[in-house]
C-alpha cells in the first residue's frame, strides 16, 4: 500500500506541485462553462467556486443536467472553462490537456480498452509514463490485489461481469497514484445489491489508498453514505456545500430540502420575535417555532421539517414545541415505519414518519384530526 | 390456463417446415457455388481443343503448364499490382474519410455522404466512360496509373462507409480514458482508436481488393494498352478459354477464401 503511494515521485511528466496539506487538492474559482447550442449561448455551469481538501471523499450531487458532470470534466481537462480557473494542488491547470493532469477518471461506461486484457488495461497509464517494466509488474499486481482481481489478468473486458469491469476501471485509474480520482456515476450501471456492495468497497479503497475522490452522482443515498462533504448542484450552481449530516438536517435551500430525502415545506408570517426565537402563524390552527436568526414581525418565512422529526398526537402537545393541527388523509404501512399524510387547513400536506415501536399508541386513523409537533430546532429556515 | 392438450408435442409439422427451410438454404448455396465449382473442376479437364467446355477426363497437366501464355501471366501480375496498390491507397484515404465522417460535424458533410453513395450507385459504364473522357481531355495517357486512379475512385466509398460505421459505434469515452491516462492524441489514435476500428478497416480493404481484382468495365475504359486478368479473359473468349484461366481463377478464389476465413476468425477474437 505504501509502495503504491511511493510511485508518484519519479513521474515528473504530469503537473507536479509541492503537496502541502494546507493547499487544497482541487480548487475551482468562478468556473463558468458556456456552450453554443443552435446559435444560443447555454450556460451549463454558471459560476462554481469550491475547494476540495486532499484525501477527502467529495461528492457532486444533483439531478441530470445540473452541471455536475461538466464540472468534473473541467477538473479532468476534457472541457475548458469559459471563465474561471481550475487549480490542482495550487497549480493553475486551466487549459492543460487531460494527459498532462495528475488526476484520473473512472467513466460511467467504464471505457475499458476492449482490445486489451485486464493487465494491459491497468498497465496503460504506467506505460505512458515510461515507468520501468519491473515497477509496472509490481504495481499492477498490487492494484489488482486491492480490487480483488488477481488471477484474472488475461481476461478481456467483455468476458467480465459489470462489477468486475467496474473494478478494472478503478484499478486502471488508481494504479497511477493520481492526486485525485474522479468518478462519474461509476455505479449507475450496476444492480442495487452490487451497487451497495461497491459503495462500501469504494469507501474502503479510498481509505486504503488515501487519494482524494471526487464523486459525481444523482443518487442522494449514495452521496450521503460515502462522502465527507457534498456539493448539491442545481441549474449550474452549487446550492449547498456541507457534510452529509448537515445537508440532510439543515438544507440551505428549498431545492436541497426537496432533493435530499423527503421534506415538508411550511411557511408562515412572523407574529412575535424575541431573543432569537420567532413564532410563525399561518392559515391553520397552531404555531411554528423557529430558532436562531433575526426575523422581524410581519416577515414571511419558509421552513422545512423532516418527516421523522414530527410526532403525531391526538391531544394538543404541551410545552415549548411547534404544533400544527390537521387531518390524516393517508396512512401507508412501510414495515419499519408508517408514513402519514396529514392535510392542514390551508391545503398543505405534511408527511410524517412514525416508527413502528411495540408500544406504539399514537397510531392515527385515516380521517382523524391530529396534532403534529416537533422541536423548534428541527424547523429549518430556507433561504429564498 | 394450461391444458394437457397444449403441452402435447406437435413435432411433425415443425419438422417438415424446418426441413423445407433447410433444403431451400442448401439450394441457394448450391446456386451460388455451382459456377465456382465448375470453374475449379474444369481446371483439371483433360481437354485437347481450345474450347474447355466438355469433360474429357482428369489431369493435372495444366497446373504444370501455367506459364504457357506469357500474356496471361503478365495480365495476372498487372491485376495484382493494380489491386494491391489501389487497396493500399484506398484504405488510407478511405479510413481517414470514415474517421472524419463518423466523428465530426462539418460543413459539406451531407454533400460528402451523398457523393459516397452516388459513387456506389452510379453505373460502372457511366463512371468508366466519364473517366476516359476526363483522361483524354486532360491529355493523360491511359495505362497502369489511370487504372489505379480509377480503382481507388470506385472502391473509396466502400472503405469510407465501413470505417464510418465502425467509428460511429465507438464509445468516445474510451479515447478520453486513454487521454486521461496520459496518452497524447497521437498515441491515443495508434494504441486505442486504430485497434478499435481495425475490423472495419480490414473489411473495407478486403472489399476494395475484391472489387479491384475482378473489375472489367471501368478497367476496359481506362487501361489503354495494359491488360489485366479480366481483360485478357474477355479477349480470349472469342477463341476459347484455356484451362490455365480456370486454374488462375481457382487460385484467386482460394486466396480470397483464406483471407475471409482469417478475417472472420480474428474479428471474432478481437471484438
Amino acid at each position: 500500500m505504501t509502495e503504491i503511494q511511493a510511485g508518484s515521485a519519479e513521474e515528473g511528466a504530469a503537473v507536479a506541485a509541492p503537496s502541502s496539506p494546507r493547499v487544497p487538492a482541487i480548487e475551482l474559482s468562478g468556473v463558468v462553462k458556456e456552450y453554443l447550442a443552435q446559435g444560443e449561448v447555454v450556460q451549463a455551469v454558471k459560476g462554481v467556486t469550491l475547494s476540495i481538501a486532499g484525501g477527502e471523499f467529495f461528492s457532486l450531487l444533483g439531478p441530470s443536467g445540473c452541471g455536475k458532470t461538466t464540472t468534473m470534466r473541467m477538473i479532468a481537462g476534457f472541457e475548458d472553462p469559459s471563465r474561471g480557473t481550475v487549480r490542482l494542488h495550487g497549480q493553475d491547470v486551466t487549459g492543460v490537456p487531460p494527459n498532462r493532469r495528475d488526476v484520473n477518471m473512472v467513466f460511467q461506461s467504464y471505457a475499458l480498452f476492449p482490445h486489451m486484457n485486464v493487465w494491459e488495461n491497468v498497465a496503460f497509464g504506467l506505460r505512458r509514463r515510461k515507468v520501468a517494466e519491473a515497477d509496472i509488474r509490481r504495481r499492477v499486481g498490487e492494484m489488482l490485489e486491492i480490487v480483488d482481481l488477481t488471477g484474472r489478468e488475461k481476461r478481456r473486458p467483455r468476458e467480465m461481469s459489470g462489477g468486475q469491469q467496474q473494478r478494472v476501471a478503478l484499478a486502471r485509474a488508481l494504479v497511477n497514484n493520481p492526486r485525485a480520482l474522479l468518478l462519474d456515476e461509476p455505479l449507475g450501471a450496476l444492480d442495487l445489491k452490487l451497487r451497495q456492495a461497491m459503495q462500501i468497497e469504494l469507501k474502503r479503497i479510498q481509505r486504503e489508498v488515501g487519494i482524494t475522490f471526487v464523486y459525481v452522482t444523482h443518487d442522494q443515498s449514495e452521496a450521503l453514505t460515502m462522502s465527507d462533504r457534498i456539493a448539491v448542484m442545481n441549474d449550474g450552481l452549487v446550492e449547498q456545500l456541507a457534510a452529509p449530516r448537515e445537508i440532510y438536517e439543515r438544507p440551505a435551500t428549498a431545492f436541497v430540502a426537496g432533493f435530499i430525502g423527503t421534506s415538508n415545506l411550511l411557511d408562515g408570517t412572523v407574529e412575535e420575535s424575541t431573543g432569537g426565537r420567532a413564532v410563525l402563524r399561518a392559515g391553520y390552527e397552531g404555531r411554528i417555532l423557529v430558532e436562531g436568526g433575526t426575523h422581524a414581525v410581519g416577515d414571511h418565512v419558509a421552513v422545512t421539517v423532516r418527516p421523522e422529526k414530527i410526532t403525531i398526537s391526538a391531544e394538543e402537545p404541551e410545552g415549548d414545541v411547534s404544533a400544527v393541527r390537521g387531518t390524516v388523509s393517508e396512512v401507508v404501512y412501510l414495515g419499519l415505519y408508517n408514513s402519514y399524510a396529514v392535510r392542514l387547513a390551508d391545503g398543505a400536506e405534511i408527511t410524517v414518519f412514525q416508527q413502528n415501536a411495540l408500544d406504539s399508541t399514537s397510531t392515527a386513523e385515516r380521517g382523524e384530526a391530529v396534532w403534529l409537533s416537533w422541536q423548534p430546532r428541527h424547523s429549518y429556515v430556507i433561504g429564498s | 390456463m394450461s391444458t394437457p392438450e397444449i403441452t402435447r408435442p406437435r413435432v411433425p409439422r415443425v419438422r417438415f417446415g424446418e426441413r423445407l427451410l433447410r433444403g431451400y438454404v442448401w439450394l441457394v448455396i448450391a446456386w451460388l457455388f455451382l459456377p465456382i465449382v465448375v470453374m475449379i473442376v474444369f481446371g483439371f479437364n483433360d481437354t485437347a481443343s481450345k474450347s474447355n467446355v466438355t469433360w474429357q477426363g482428369f489431369t493435372l497437366r495444366w497446373w504444370g503448364r501455367l506459364g504457357d501464355y506469357p500474356e496471361l501471366v503478365g495480365a495476372v501480375v498487372n491485376s495484382l499490382k493494380v489491386a494491391l496498390l489501389a487497396t493500399l491507397i484506398t484504405t488510407v484515404i478511405g479510413t481517414l474519410m470514415g474517421l472524419a465522417l463518423g466523428r465530426y460535424r462539418f460543413r459539406g458533410q451531407g454533400a460528402t455522404n451523398l457523393a459516397l453513395f452516388a459513387a456506389i450507385a452510379s453505373p460502372e459504364l457511366v463512371m468508366g466512360a466519364s473517366l476516359l473522357s476526363l483522361f483524354v481531355s486532360a491529355g493523360v495517357d491511359t495505362g497502369f496509373w489511370t487504372v489505379v486512379v480509377a480503382h481507388v475512385l470506385f472502391s473509396l466509398s466502400f472503405v469510407a462507409i465501413t470505417v464510418r460505421a465502425r467509428v460511429i459505434g465507438l464509445d468516445r469515452s474510451v479515447e478520453e480514458a486513454a487521454r486521461d491516462l496520459g496518452a497524447s492524441t497521437w498515441i491515443t489514435f495508434w494504441r486505442v482508436t486504430f485497434p478499435m476500428i481495425l475490423p472495419g478497416v480490414v473489411s473495407g480493404a478486403l472489399l476494395a481488393f475484391a472489387l479491384s481484382i475482378d473489375d472489367f468495365v471501368i478497367t476496359q475504359f481506362t487501361s489503354g494498352a495494359m491488360e489485366t486478368f479480366p481483360l485478357w479473359i474477355w479477349g480470349a473468349t472469342r477463341i476459347g478459354i484455356p484451362p490455365q484461366v480456370n486454374i488462375l481463377g481457382t487460385l484467386i478464389f482460394a486466396v480470397g477464401v483464406v483471407i475471409a476465413v482469417v478475417n472472420t476468425v480474428t474479428a471474432r477474437r478481437r471484438t
